[in-house]
């Protein structure tokens, strides 16, 4: 128990940002590809949270607070976007019958 | 439907690794407010609109392969960067009570309590904003 303690507390740094780089890719890639609006809130919420954890170990390798304060702050702004989201497309649902996020092309004009 | 289990088997991960990073006032805001409120949320709104298969949109494969390659493009250059330079001491933790809720609520009450109140506010007006755009507009109903 205590050596896994040991090992899990000596992993590298550029592991995480290496996995948060990765997790961040994939909600961006789910951004990009998805027009299901559902699943694009989705990848939204997956790359706040892949910053999130950066955030956290950028944290505790520099023994500074700050970024987890900062974090919180990320995770009120989280629920809020999502509360005020999900909103938004239970509106447009209701209006279109569908939460293809190509039938708002006329936001475009 | 199955993404958003696996998106909160994924958020649980996530919450696993502050844990082991000993920020646990975070462990614990994660797991409530992402496991418990957001992902609540979502799947409410996925079983009020009730969507079924067929209604699922589809991009083009154009459009999908052009995003790939730039979210690769992203990937690759990010990786790049990181090559570049070849620091990777561990993470250790030095101050063993830096994540716990007295050290956070100190310096959350102390440093930062003007942006606490705002974010409060926020939550507030999205609350509001919400409620104001979820229920059915009373001249259409």
């Amino acid at each position: 128990m205590e050596t896994l303690t040991n090992n899990i507390q000596s992993i590298p740094l550029n592991h995480y940002i290496l996995l948060c780089t990765i997790v961040f890719s994939i909600g961006v890639i789910g951004v990009l590809i998805r027009r299901n609006a559902i699943v694009i809130f989705m990848s939204i919420e997956l790359m706040l949270n892949s910053v999130n954890l950066l955030l956290t170990a950028f944290s505790v390798y520099r023994g500074d607070a700050t970024g987890q304060v900062f974090v919180f702050f990320i995770m009120a702004l989280a629920a809020a976007e999502v509360a005020v989201g999900l909103a938004i497309i239970v509106m447009i649902y209701r209006n279109t019958n569908s939460v293809d996020t190509g039938v708002l092309n006329r936001l475009k004009w | 439907m199955h993404s958003i289990l696996y998106l909160i088997l994924t958020f649980f991960t996530f919450t696993i690794h502050y844990i082991l990073m000993n920020a646990q006032f975070l462990a614990i805001v994660n797991f409530i407010v992402y496991m418990g409120a957001i992902l609540v949320l979502f799947l409410y709104t996925l079983m009020l609109i009730n969507l079924n298969k067929e209604a699922e949109p589809r991009k083009s494969n154009l459009v999908k392969f052009i995003g790939v390659i730039a979210g690769g493009c992203f990937l690759i250059t990010i990786v790049a960067a990181l090559k570049a330079f070849r620091v990777s001491e561990p993470v250790v933790l030095h101050d063993p009570n830096l994540g716990l809720v007295k050290n956070l609520g100190k310096i959350l009450f102390n440093e930062y309590l003007l942006p606490f109140e705002v974010s409060s506010i926020l939550l507030l007006s999205a609350m509001v904003g919400a409620v104001l755009l979820a229920t059915k507009d009373p001249k259409t109903a």
